[in-house]
């Protein structure tokens, strides 16, 4: 059995595990042991890949295997990475890794809370390192599912009507998927359904024109375009901190990723041709979800717009398709990943102690909760790209790369673009100015306590990471760009 | 010379760890760790700025040094962004200004913000301002100078808004960072232009004078204008926003809501000339492939100078009056530079500004730590609470008097040399231009005197307990910086600072010289009349002029404009709807799909009722349907 797989299995183990506890304690053990492990892991693979590069190993993906899963439509279950993986699995890891120490007094149900929640990242570990077309639209299933029920019954809020409203628009997004995947197979006439096999074979121009929608549309519902991204202001809204966490940390980037492996790697004609009318609706998405956050009271409502312009960005960098600006459009997953759950966890926190998420009703919190509000004001700095911290490495190398299309129609887009930096900054000190600064209005708040132990390693590790990538970007960001290399060969066949 | 990084290094260490003890550590503890590394870059700075001009002339010429270059992330396979420190003759000094400045007001800070709550994080700010501001100096490339740029806004952020409890103060902080940020979205894309077409973002391949690397840019022009034309125009805007030019000004006075010592390092003597020295660092590319841009820097520096001098006529809170008149000194560089050539005497407006640069952060330092001391001492900023103060603050009243003097341009103060140099550039420049740059000279000399005359002596104010003279820790930096004030003006600048860094003698033109002392010494005649004792002559003056005067008050409304647009235009009519939009139109089509699946299943559910007889009954009817088609048929 390949090694691989162990991001899978360790939270099928974490899952039995959680069968088996009888209390709290053996839960929060549980949980917090497999999701070190998994950082340890990730960090393993993550360095087990750059030997492996540094030595010379130029093959496409590294760590591969195979086996037949179902033979009548030869699908197999086949893993492998390349440095977007490892970009990827890192991430997953730090964000579940948080996620356990931010619901560690998870109320209600506990061990039920913690097995849905191995779950989504089983579907997520997964999907990251599949390269089988079908294989990767079965985790994609299995992380969507769990979703529904983590909000619908943990939630708050709206919660039944959030949970609903997410879980159908990304289900109909996986439908068009579905059909997307299948018509990629037949058409390629491909003997398996390896992305790799496909992407040697050429689908024929015709059925570029619809798969590629399909394909892009349906991972882009996930990663927020405009204007299907409503599921994400609800559904964040009424979802459990490290739900959110999760989700606009991880799954999100499910989106981005498998625009890209998928959509773009395997139909690069249709993409070259396409492009532009999905780059004015990602173009859109960056600059309305800014311009909505600046008018929202609810905490969770800004930084799920916020997302929705930052996720965007994502989206709009893939389709410079070039390879500064893809390079730049995976540095911005992990920045936003990482930025937007530790904006979650955050907000969690506040909401835990305030009990409540409106911006009207806070003020002065800096006072008596420096830890958070320094945090807060880091994120808030980070989401508005301040260099040495993650934010700003990704947008610069994906204005700078989308500076390299020299035509009129790109040019503008990219200026529109960049506006987003302005505007991101207004809704950010909005916030900060009127939740932390100032005196305190509300009498409860006066007494409130400052973060745990177990929020503060929460917080800590989020902090950390986005202030790794920020200041030393080097590495993470050459190990992307070779990645990105033979989706630019495809792109130019 | 590697070892300048330790003048870089230091105060981020001392950030660091000021900002992680914070109050852990004691307040008197934090405060001599920041003074203390403060005290040795200083010294290094001065011995980096010894060594540099003294052994690094090749030919009469000064070289570049690059002690340290590292490549920091790679975007394309030319465009990289490295960080590295390039050694030169304008950013060795910055190094001299921005630490003497700096340790200055690290001692002053002792004593002016003992006692106040979060004294610690003060110093850690103070410590990353000064870490940030360095790093922009120094900066070998482009993009390196956009990240410090950053840096230093987010610093300039913090230190305003230091007392977050007050609301004014957040307000202002959250306003310098929006201003000052929509004009790096100029500078940004500047940057995206200019490093696309020149392949580069590195200073000295930039400036190098190579053609070669502006030959993609031939012919390349958008709506009529250049492209080199658009790309340094677009840059220069992010220099306009840090440092004040109309109309992005607006942030700077209300950033005087940050502590007193913060505005003299922040926001008179640092931060604020950053864009100025942009310019001054990209000016052989301004001079060669973009001289009407360059010419657009001088206008906007002149329109600058006299809009804030008009306005610091009328202000009544005397750093608001000092922060007026920074933003007019500040467009006295820029216009240095606009009407300036390259090399020799051409280049005489370059050395001008930033030998005005120069003397100006010592003076304006001066003038805000003596501003603090009085507010110190009284705890009021308004002109017409004081008068009188002279007896009280000996020091401080003889410090101020000389840095009005060097600031109204009266020999032998610093003031009157850099000044008089531009204004011969100017001249040279064109006759309307020095026109206009000496009268906006006897401005500055009338509106520095009503403050001198206001605060110093007038009518005496009745105060809660009688003034006294700030603390040795706070006397110090004013005498010391007055000592600058009264000598820098004899240092050779022309041999040290020049376009081409080469050396260039300063001849003083006597006829500009003779012509500006006069018009400063009458302005401070007018002045010395109009405000020494109380008199009825400014409130006659002020109703004769009433309009004009009224609108000098408000600012001329510039500020009532901004918040239309940002508070009208933007939030009520751009982000409210499409707030909207999206929760009633894109969403509603979301649930309205939602709901409209449900009643089509509500309509349909009858179907499959489960009711045997009932699928029996339309069984038969079915078959009797058919049936009748086919025989009829």
């Amino acid at each position: 059995m390949n090694f691989l797989s162990l991001f899978v299995l360790v939270p099928a183990l974490m899952m039995m595990g959680l069968f088996v506890s009888r209390n709290r304690k053996q839960i929060q053990f549980v949980t917090a042991t497999g999701a070190t492990l998994l950082m340890i892991l990730s960090g393993v693979i993550t360095f087990m890949y750059l030997t492996e590069r540094a030595v010379g190993n130029v093959a496409e993906m590294l760590f591969t295997a195979d086996t037949v899963w179902y033979a009548p439509f030869n699908i197999h279950y086949s893993v492998g990475i390349d440095g977007i993986s490892v970009a990827m699995l890192l991430l997953t890891s730090i964000i579940v890794f948080t996620g356990v120490f931010a619901s560690w007094k998870i109320d209600p149900l506990p061990k039920e809370f913690f097995l849905w929640y191995c779950l989504l990242s089983i579907g997520v570990y997964g999907f990251f390192i599949s390269t089988d077309l079908f294989t990767m639209f079965l985790y994609y299933e299995v992380a969507l599912i769990p979703m529904y029920l983590l909000i619908g019954v943990w939630g708050s809020g709206r919660k039944e009507y959030g949970a609903m409203k997410l879980t159908l628009i990304l289900m109909g997004g996986s439908a068009l998927l579905l059909v997307g995947i299948l018509g990629i197979y037949y058409q390629s006439g491909a003997t398996s359904m390896n992305l790799y096999e496909i992407a040697k074979t050429t689908i024929p121009i015709q059925a570029q024109y619809y798969l590629f929608p399909l394909t892009f549309i349906g991972f882009g519902v996930l990663g927020a375009l405009f204007p299907f991204h409503t599921w994400s202001p609800d559904g964040h809204a009424s979802a459990p901190t490290a739900v959110s966490m999760l989700h606009a940390g991880v799954l999100m980037k499910l989106g981005g990723y498998g625009a890209f492996r998928v959509a773009i790697y395997l139909m690069p004609q249709a993409a070259h041709e396409l492009a532009w009318i999905f780059l004015i609706l990602t173009g859109i998405s960056v600059v309305y979800g800014a311009f909505s956050a600046i008018v929202q009271t609810d905490l969770k409502y800004i930084n799920a717009y916020s997302s929705v312009s930052h996720c965007g960005l994502v989206l709009f960098a893939i389709l410079m398709l070039n390879q500064t600006a893809m390079t730049g459009a995976i540095l911005q997953m992990l920045s936003h990943g990482l930025m937007t759950a530790l904006f979650f966890a955050l907000i969690g926190m506040i909401y835990g102690r305030t009990h409540t998420r409106l911006i009207t009703e806070m003020s002065g919190l800096m006072k008596v909760l420096p830890f958070l509000g320094v945090s807060y004001v880091i994120a808030g700095l980070a989401s508005l790209g301040l260099p040495s911290l993650s934010g700003f490495v990704a947008e610069m190398t994906i204005f700078v790369g989308a500076f390299q299309e020299t035509d009129t129609f790109h040019r503008v887009l990219t200026i529109v673009a960049c506006t987003s930096i302005v505007i991101t900054a207004v809704y950010i000190l909005r916030v900060v100015g009127k939740i932390l600064f100032g005196v305190i209005q509300d009498e409860h708040h006066k007494h409130l306590t400052d973060a745990t132990w177990f929020e503060r390693i929460s917080v800590v590790t989020l902090i950390a990471a986005i202030f790794v990538l920020g200041s030393a970007p080097f590495w993470i960001s050459n190990m992307i760009g070779e990645s990105v290399l033979p989706v630019i060969t495809q792109l130019a066949k | 010379m590697q070892y300048t990084l330790l003048i870089i290094l230091l105060p981020l260490i001392s950030f660091i760890v000021l900002g992680f003890l914070d109050s852990n550590l004691k307040p008197k503890v934090a405060g001599a760790i920041g003074a203390t590394v403060l005290g040795i870059i200083t010294v290094l700075s001065y011995y980096t700025a010894f060594e540099y001009f003294t052994y690094h002339q090749i030919a009469g010429v000064y070289e570049k040094v690059i002690p340290l270059h590292v490549e920091w992330v790679r975007f394309t396979e030319f465009l990289h962004i490295d960080l590295g420190i390039l050694l030169d003759p304008i950013s060795v000094m910055m190094l001299v200004v921005i630490t003497t400045v700096s340790f200055m007001v690290n001692i002053y800070s002792l004593a002016y913000m003992e006692g106040e709550k979060g004294f610690q994080r003060y110093y850690a700010f103070l410590s990353l301002f000064t870490f940030s501001m360095l790093g922009l100096v120094i900066a070998t490339n482009i993009f390196q100078m956009y990240i410090f740029w950053e840096l230093v806004g987010v610093s300039s952020y913090l230190l305003i808004g230091f007392y977050y409890t007050k609301p004014s103060a957040v307000a202002a902080a959250k306003k310098a960072f929006i201003v000052t940020r929509f004009a790096d979205l100029g500078f940004l894309v500047g940057i995206l232009f200019l490093s696309f077409y020149t392949k580069t973002f590195d200073f000295g391949v930039l400036t190098s004078g190579d053609a070669s690397v502006f030959a993609s840019t031939a012919g390349v022009s958008f709506m009529g204008i250049s492209g080199m034309s658009w790309a340094m125009g677009l840059i220069f805007i992010g220099g306009a926003g840090k440092s004040a030019m109309f109309p992005l000004h607006i942030w700077l006075p209300d950033a005087m809501e940050g502590p007193t010592p913060v505005s003299a390092l922040i926001h008179a003597a640092t931060m604020v000339v950053a864009g100025v020295f942009l310019v001054a660092r990209l000016f052989p590319v301004y001079e060669v492939y973009a001289p009407e841009v360059l010419h657009g820097i001088a206008y906007v520096g002149a329109f600058t100078a006299l809009f804030a001098a008009v306005i610091a006529c009328v202000q009544t809170d005397i750093k608001r009056v000092l922060a007026f008149s920074t933003i007019s000194q500040i467009g006295f560089m820029m216009v240095g530079l606009g009407v300036s050539g390259y090399g020799g005497h051409e280049g005489l407006g370059y050395m001008a500004s930033m030998f005005h640069l120069f003397t100006h952060a010592m003076f304006k330092a001066l003038l805000f730590l003596g501003a603090g001391s009085v507010i110190h001492s009284i705890h009021n900023n308004e002109l017409n609470h004081m008068g009188g103060l002279r007896k009280y603050l000996p020091i401080t009243n003889i410090t101020f008097l000389i840095a009005c003097l060097a600031i109204a341009g009266i020999p032998p103060f610093s003031g009157f040399f850099s000044k008089d140099e531009i204004l011969s550039a100017c001249y040279k420049f064109s006759p309307y231009m020095g026109a206009t740059m000496t009268f906006i000279a006897g401005l500055t000399a009338f509106y520095m005197f009503r403050l001198y005359y206001g605060i110093f002596w007038g009518k005496e104010h009745k105060h809660a307990h009688t003034p006294h003279e700030s603390k040795f820790a706070m006397a110090f930096p004013l005498v010391f910086l007055a000592a600058f004030t009264v000598f820098a003006g004899w240092i050779p600048f022309g041999h040290f600072v020049t376009s081409d860094r080469a050396n260039y003698d300063i001849h003083l033109d006597y006829t500009v010289a003779g012509i500006s002392v006069a018009i400063a010494v009458l302005s401070i005649i007018l002045a010395t009349i109009m405000y020494r004792k109380e008199s009825v002559v400014p409130q006659k003056l002020a109703s004769c002029f009433s309009g004009l005067f009224k609108a000098a008050s408000h600012r001329f409304y510039i500020d009532e404009i901004y918040i239309f647009i940002t508070k009208r235009i933007i939030f009520k009519h751009v982000s409210t709807p499409i707030a909207w939009l999206d929760r009633h139109v894109i969403d509603a089509t979301m649930n309205g799909l939602a709901s409209t699946t449900q009643w089509t299943s509500v309509k349909i559910k009858d179907f499959q009722s489960g009711q045997v007889q009932q699928y029996a009954y339309v069984f038969l009817l079915g078959t009797l349907l058919i049936a009748g088609l086919v025989l009829f048929f």
